[in-house]
C-alpha cells in the first residue's frame, strides 16, 4: 500500500502528486518521523554498486560516460571521484570493444561491470556477451569462468522511438548460461544488483529508465551492506485469490494498480515480481496458479517468443489441470516503437489493459475474439 | 551505436552535465608527438578551474595563435609555436599545399624484418636496428642457446608431423574435423619460445605450437580432438579448440577477432596486478576486417595495456585472398593509425620470429604499452579439412611455397649448419613422434566419452535444478529405451 501511494514518475523536473511533496530525486533518502526510509532506484543502484567496490577491488565499472559525466542516467555517480581512474573507465564509444575488453578482463579474473547505455546498443555487443561470456564456462569445461555484469536501461522509456525502446529481456533470457535480472524496486535493484556483482556467473542486468526516479520505501536489512537477494526468486507483491498476475521491471507497478482497481470490483488478484528472468520461478508462479487458476502474464516488449510465452508454455506443462481459463498474455504491440506520444502509448500496455485481461480469466467480459 | 540521443533526463542535470561531454572530445593521444598530453583524467584538475559560471563551455576560436586550450606548463614551453593551430587532440602545424596521404603503393611498403635467408644462412650485417627503448641490442649473430634453438626446431618438426597424422586420421573419418598450421611453424613455435611462461596467450586456431613448446602432450591434443573425459574441454567443442589454464592458454573459440578486445581486457587486468606479464594475441589476416580488430586495438592504446598483437598475415582467408580483404599495406600499417609501434617480419623465419616477439615483449611489460607484431608468411594446407584450396589456388603456388620457402627446412640448415643436428636425428626424431601420435590416437580413440552428468555441468557456476532434474529424466528414459541411445555414453 504505501509502495503503491509513495511513487511517482519523475519527469523533467516536475512531479506528479504525491503524499510526501515534491523532492529531487537524488536526496532520496531521508528517514521520516516514524515510516520507513525512502529511495529512489537510482540510489539504490548506485549504492549497490559503491558497497560492492569498496568490498571487493576486483570489481571495476567500464562503460560510455560512466566516470566524468557521473553516468548517462547519473547511476554512477560520485564513483569514478571514490575510486579513480582505474577502477572507473570512461571508454571510447565501441561497445564490441569495451564488452570484449569487459570479458577478457573477467576472464582473468577481475569482475567488471559493463554498462550499455540502454541495452539496445548491446546488439552491437551481443557476440561477446553470447558467444563469449554465456557459453566460455562451458565450452572450456570450467577453466574459464566470466563473472562479469552487464547493467543498463532496458525497454521502452518516453518518446524515444525505435531504437531506443526494445525489452531485450526474452533475447538474452533464451540464451543458457547467462542470468537476467529484472529489479522493480529499490529493495529489488539493491539486492539483486549485489547478487550479480557477487555471483560468478555472468550476469544481464535490465533496469528502466523510467523507474530510476521512482521511490520506496527501504528497511533497515535492505540498507545494510550485507544485503541480498536470492537469484532465481521471485516476490509476491500483493497476495490474492482469484487470479495470478505476473510481471516484471515497471509493469510491476501497472499490475499493482491494475489489482488496486479489480479489488474494488471484488477480483483478488496476485501480483508476483518476476524479479529473476532467468532462472525463472516457475514454482512460485505454478504454486501461485494452482491457487488462483487464472494467469495473466504481463511484460512491455514483443509479444512473439516473449516472457510470457515461456511462462505459458511453463504453467501448461506443470499445472494444466488447474487451469479454469484459457491465459491472457498482455504484451507490447508487434510493431517497432512509434514516436509519436499518442502512437506509443497505444504501442504499450496500460493498466487497463491488465484489467480487461483478469477480468476475462474471471469471466466477467466476452474474450477477445481469436486473432491469427 | 551510442547515438547523441539521451533524452529526457531530469532537466536539472542536463545543464551541469554539458560541460563535462567536451571531455571526452580530448585524448592524451599524439598530435605532433612534440610534447606529452596528460590523459583525461588528469585534466580534471584544470577543467575545474576553467567551468564558466553558466556551466557552459566554448572552444576557443581555430585561430593560429599561442593559446592552447587545454594546455599544462609543460606544453607552454615545449610546444614550437611556428605556425599552428589548437584542437582537440592537440596542436598541429598547418600546410598550404592540398595534399592527400596517398596509399601505399608497392614502392613504400613498410619492410619486412628478417635474419636468416632462404638458405638457413644469417643474412651478413643484419643487427636488427630496433629503437633505443629496448635493454638488450640483438647483434649480428641472433642471441639465442643451442638448447633454444634445438628445442625450437623439435617443436616445429613435432608440429608437421602432428599435423600430417590427424589430418590423416580426419580423412580415414576417425577424427570429424581438423586444421593445420602448415606453412606456419615457425610463428607459433618461436613466439612461444620468445614468451615466457606466465605471459598470457589467446590463440585464434592455428597455434598449437605454442602448446606444444609449453608441454601439452600429444595424448592431450588428441584427447580433444577425439572429446572423450581426458579431454579438459570435456567434450563440449569440435576438434582444435585446445584450452589450457595450466599452460596459459585460453581455450579456443571459433567467432573471429573475439580474442583481441578481449586480450586487452587480460591486458588490463595483468596491469592492475602489476605483473611482469604481458597478453599476446594472434589472428590471421582475415581477423583484422572484423570490427572487433578495431575496437581491441584502439582500447589497448588508449587504456596502454600490456599486450602483443600478433598478425599471421597468410594471404588467404578460407578463399579470400587479401587483395580482396583490404586495400592497405598488409595489417601493420594499421597499428600506426591506433598509435601502436608496430613492426613487419617474415614469418617464415624462426629467428626473425623469436627476435621480434622477444623485443615486442619487453616493449609491452617494461613499457605498459600494445605493440603490434605482423608475420608475413603463406598457409600452405587448406583452410582445414572442410577445405579443398586448390579450387581457388594454383598447384605451383602451393608446391613453392612447401618446398622452397618451407619454415622448417629454413631454419633446420641453420641449426645443421652450426653442427647441431643432422640427418640420424632427423629421422629418429619424425619416426618417434609417428609413432607416439599413432599410439596416442589409438588410445585417445578408445577412451571414454564424458558422462551424462557433463552435458549439464559448467553452464553455470552450480548446476541449476532444472538442468539437474534434465539430467534425471534423461538418465531414466536412456534407462528405459536402451536402444534409442549410444552404448558408449557412461550413465
Amino acid at each position: 500500500m504505501w509502495g503503491i501511494v509513495g511513487q511517482r514518475v519523475f519527469r523533467h523536473g516536475s512531479s506528479a502528486m504525491s503524499l510526501q511533496g515534491t523532492r529531487p530525486a537524488f536526496l532520496a533518502s531521508r528517514s521520516f518521523s516514524s515510516a520507513a526510509k525512502e529511495m529512489t532506484v537510482r540510489d539504490a543502484l548506485n549504492s549497490a554498486i559503491d558497497e560492492e567496490m569498496s568490498a571487493d577491488p576486483k570489481v571495476f565499472l567500464m562503460g560510455e560516460e560512466v566516470g566524468e559525466y557521473q553516468g548517462a542516467y547519473k547511476i554512477t555517480k560520485g564513483l569514478l571521484e571514490k575510486y579513480g581512474p582505474d577502477r572507473v573507465l570512461d571508454t571510447p564509444i565501441t561497445e564490441a570493444g569495451f564488452t570484449g575488453i569487459g570479458v577478457g578482463a573477467a576472464y582473468h579474473g577481475l569482475k567488471p561491470i559493463i554498462e550499455f547505455m540502454t541495452f539496445n546498443f548491446s546488439m552491437q555487443a551481443i557476440d561477446h556477451i553470447i558467444n563469449s561470456a554465456a557459453k566460455s564456462n562451458y565450452m572450456s569445461a570450467g577453466q574459464i569462468s566470466v563473472p562479469i555484469v552487464f547493467r543498463g536501461p532496458n525497454g521502452a522509456a518516453a518518446g524515444v522511438g525505435a531504437q531506443h525502446s526494445q525489452c531485450y529481456a526474452s533475447w538474452f533470457a533464451s540464451c543458457p548460461g547467462l542470468k537476467v535480472l529484472a529489479p522493480y524496486s529499490s529493495e529489488d535493484a539493491r539486492g539483486l544488483m549485489k547478487a550479480a556483482i557477487r555471483d560468478p556467473d555472468p550476469v544481464v542486468f535490465l533496469e528502466n529508465e523510467l523507474l530510476y526516479g521512482e521511490s520506496f520505501p527501504v528497511s533497515a536489512e535492505v540498507l545494510d551492506s550485507s544485503f541480498s537477494l536470492p537469484i532465481g526468486k521471485a516476490k509476491i507483491e500483493r497476495e490474492g485469490k482469484d487470479v495470478t498476475i505476473t510481471a516484471f521491471s515497471k509493469m510491476v507497478g501497472y499490475a499493482l494498480k491494475a489489482a488496486e482497481i479489480l479489488s474494488k470490483e471484488g477480483i483478488s488478484a496476485e501480483v508476483i515480481n518476476l524479479r529473476s528472468i532467468r532462472p525463472l520461478d516457475r514454482a512460485t508462479i505454478n504454486s501461485s496458479v494452482r491457487k488462483t487458476n487464472r494467469l495473466v502474464t504481463v511484460e512491455e516488449g514483443f509479444p512473439q517468443h516473449g516472457i510470457g510465452a515461456e511462462i505459458c508454455a511453463s504453467v501448461v506443462e506443470d499445472s494444466f489441470e488447474y487451469l479454469d481459463a484459457a491465459i491472457e498474455r498482455i504484451a507490447g504491440a508487434d510493431v517497432p516503437m512509434p514516436y509519436a506520444a499518442n502512437l506509443e502509448r497505444l504501442a504499450v500496455p496500460q493498466v487497463e489493459d491488465i484489467v480487461r485481461a483478469a477480468k476475462r480469466t474471471c469471466y466477467r467480459s466476452s474474450s477477445l475474439a481469436a486473432t491469427a | 551505436m551510442a547515438s547523441g540521443v539521451i533524452t529526457r533526463k531530469s532537466g536539472a542535470m542536463m545543464a551541469t552535465a554539458r560541460y563535462l561531454t567536451r571531455r571526452n572530445m580530448t585524448h592524451g593521444g599524439s598530435c605532433c608527438g612534440n610534447h606529452h598530453h596528460p590523459p583525461p583524467f588528469e585534466r580534471k584538475k584544470q577543467q575545474s578551474c576553467s567551468r564558466s559560471l553558466l556551466g557552459f563551455w566554448r572552444f576557443n576560436s581555430t585561430k593560429a595563435s599561442a593559446v592552447d586550450v587545454y594546455s599544462s606548463d609543460e606544453d607552454v614551453t615545449n610546444t614550437k609555436h611556428h605556425q599552428g593551430l589548437d584542437f582537440p587532440g592537440g596542436h598541429v602545424s598547418y600546410t598550404h599545399s592540398l595534399n592527400f596521404i596517398s596509399k601505399s603503393s608497392t614502392q613504400n611498403r613498410v619492410p619486412c624484418y628478417r635474419v636468416l635467408d632462404d638458405n638457413g644462412v644469417v643474412i651478413g650485417g643484419s643487427s636488427s636496428n630496433i629503437s633505443g627503448d629496448l635493454e638488450c641490442q640483438i647483434q649480428q649473430q641472433p642471441l639465442i642457446s643451442q638448447q633454444t634453438a634445438l628445442k625450437m626446431y623439435r617443436e616445429m618438426v613435432r608440429l608437421q608431423v602432428m599435423d600430417t597424422i590427424f589430418y590423416e586420421a580426419q580423412r580415414q573419418g576417425r577424427l570429424s574435423f581438423y586444421l593445420t598450421s602448415t606453412g606456419e611453424e615457425a610463428i607459433s613455435v618461436a613466439s612461444a619460445a620468445a614468451l615466457s611462461s606466465d605471459d598470457v596467450v589467446m590463440p585464434q586456431y592455428r597455434e598449437p605450437g605454442v602448446l606444444l613448446w609449453r608441454g601439452f602432450s600429444l595424448r592431450e591434443f588428441a584427447d580433444q580432438c577425439f572429446g572423450n573425459k581426458d579431454d579438459y574441454g570435456k567434450g563440449r567443442q569440435m576438434p582444435i579448440h585446445y584450452g589450457s589454464n595450466k599452460l596459459n592458454y585460453f581455450t579456443v573459440s571459433s567467432p573471429l577477432a573475439t580474442q583481441i578486445p578481449q586480450a586487452a581486457g587480460v591486458a588490463y587486468a595483468l596491469k592492475m596486478e602489476k605483473k611482469d606479464a604481458c597478453v599476446v594475441t594472434f589472428f590471421g589476416d582475415g581477423s583484422s576486417s572484423e570490427g572487433d580488430f578495431h575496437a581491441g586495438l584502439n582500447f589497448a592504446a588508449v587504456t596502454e595495456s600490456p599486450v602483443v598483437f600478433v598478425c599471421r598475415n597468410n594471404g588467404w582467408a578460407i578463399s579470400t585472398n587479401v587483395s580482396e580483404q583490404f586495400r592497405s599495406d598488409g595489417i601493420v600499417v594499421k597499428g600506426q593509425a591506433y598509435g601502436i609501434d608496430s613492426i613487419r617480419v617474415d614469418g617464415n623465419d624462426a629467428l626473425a620470429v623469436y627476435n621480434s616477439i622477444r623485443a615486442a615483449r619487453q616493449m609491452a611489460v617494461n613499457q605498459g604499452k600494445p605493440v603490434l607484431v605482423e608475420f608475413l608468411t603463406y598457409r600452405v594446407g587448406h583452410h582445414s579439412t572442410s577445405d579443398d584450396s586448390t579450387k581457388y589456388r594454383p598447384m605451383d603456388e602451393i608446391e613453392h611455397w612447401k618446398v622452397t620457402r618451407n619454415p622448417v627446412s629454413r631454419f633446420r640448415k641453420w641449426v645443421e649448419g652450426n653442427g647441431w643436428w643432422n640427418e640420424d636425428e632427423e629421422s629418429e626424431l619424425r619416426s618417434a613422434t609417428r609413432k607416439q601420435l599413432l599410439q596416442a590416437i589409438q588410445a585417445a580413440e578408445r577412451t571414454q566419452k564424458p558422462s551424462l552428468k557433463e552435458m549439464f555441468s559448467d553452464v553455470y557456476d552450480e548446476t541449476p535444478s532444472n538442468l539437474r532434474e534434465q539430467q534425471e529424466q534423461l538418465r531414466e528414459i536412456i534407462k528405459r529405451h536402451p536402444k534409442d541411445y549410444p552404448s558408449d555414453i557412461p550413465v
